[in-house]
């Protein structure tokens, strides 16, 4: 059933998870990282913990991804 | 350049760039934006036409990238960028010196004019809300999750568990926050505006209410029993 999953996963919280404070201070080097295929998500645990499941947070990191693979090609 | 004159105009005088001398082992690209920011007169005007001509790109290509799923366009969506690109100007002048070298300073750079675009964004659905932002309608709660209509009997004594749960177990912020984002779907950037409050602080709320939901809803029985520990 798509809407139990769904709902599940959602109410899911992960303790490791840093919230919107730390991770929008340590975006920029997050995606940095990231960008140069650096293993983020085993560096930084609680970020990457974060960004799966805060949309806001989600979506400026992937907009930095996006901005700093653009202009840097 | 007149609308760069209005935003020059606004920008502190003083990068804070004193109080933090450029960092041995600085990349190259990095130490001459630095050096360029905390230069005087002309030299200093330079670097922040070229800092607000890059800001406006990123914060541009933001806004296209968000604007089809926003319903954004055109002028509103142009505006929306100049704006974001504007005060990501002010913003870095004033902490520069909180510039620590961990990354390129224009990735450093480029995170606030994405920071402003959300903001902008977030403002302008408080200022053109969708709905009310405190309306309270429960028939929506299945669509939110995607539940299929045709197979109601199925997971209607789950939702109604949920929404007891919601009036029995959820702090008044906590339920007023869990009926914004998740019933009316109102953006949270929206809502941060609207509480008066910030993003870190309401989704700290909704991770709480999260958290208490699944509770109750594992100890009757709707949802496994397993601890929340891995996505």
């Amino acid at each position: 059933m798509t809407g139990r999953s769904e709902l599940d996963r959602f109410l899911r919280t992960d303790p490791r998870d840093v919230g919107c404070a730390q991770a929008m201070e340590m975006l920029h080097i997050y995606a940095e990282l990231a960008a140069a295929g650096d293993p983020v998500e085993e560096r930084y645990p609680g970020i990457a913990a974060h960004l799966r499941a805060c949309g806001p947070c989600g979506e400026d990191f992937d907009g930095l991804l996006t901005a700093s693979r653009d202009e840097a090609g | 350049m007149g609308r760069l004159g209005s935003i020059v105009a606004m920008v502190p005088g003083d990068s804070g760039v004193e109080q933090t001398p450029v960092a041995a082992g600085l990349d190259p690209d990095s130490a001459e934006w630095l050096r360029g920011l905390a230069d005087v007169g002309p030299r200093r005007e330079a670097a922040l036409a070229r800092l607000h001509e890059m800001l406006l790109r990123i914060a541009q290509g933001e806004a296209r990238r968000r604007g089809p799923r926003l319903q954004l366009t055109g002028p509103e969506l142009d505006d929306l960028a100049y704006q974001a690109a504007a005060d990501a100007l002010i913003a870095i002048t004033g902490k520069l010196g909180q510039f620590r070298g961990e990354s390129r300073f224009t990735t450093w750079a480029y995170k606030f004019a994405i920071f402003e675009v959300s903001a902008k964004i977030g403002r302008h659905f408080w200022r053109h809300p969708s709905v009310p932002l405190d309306a309270e309608d429960w028939d929506r709660l299945p669509g939110r999750f995607g539940f299929d209509p045709a197979q109601e009997a199925e997971w209607r004594d789950l939702l109604a568990a949920l929404r007891r749960a919601v009036d029995e177990v959820l702090t008044v912020r906590q339920r007023r926050v869990f009926v914004a984002l998740v019933l009316n779907g109102v953006p949270l950037d929206t809502l941060v505006i609207e509480m008066a409050s910030n993003r870190n602080a309401i989704y700290k709320t909704m991770f709480d209410a999260r958290r208490k939901l699944r509770a109750a809803l594992a100890a009757n029985g709707y949802l496994s029993d397993d601890c929340s520990r891995r996505s």
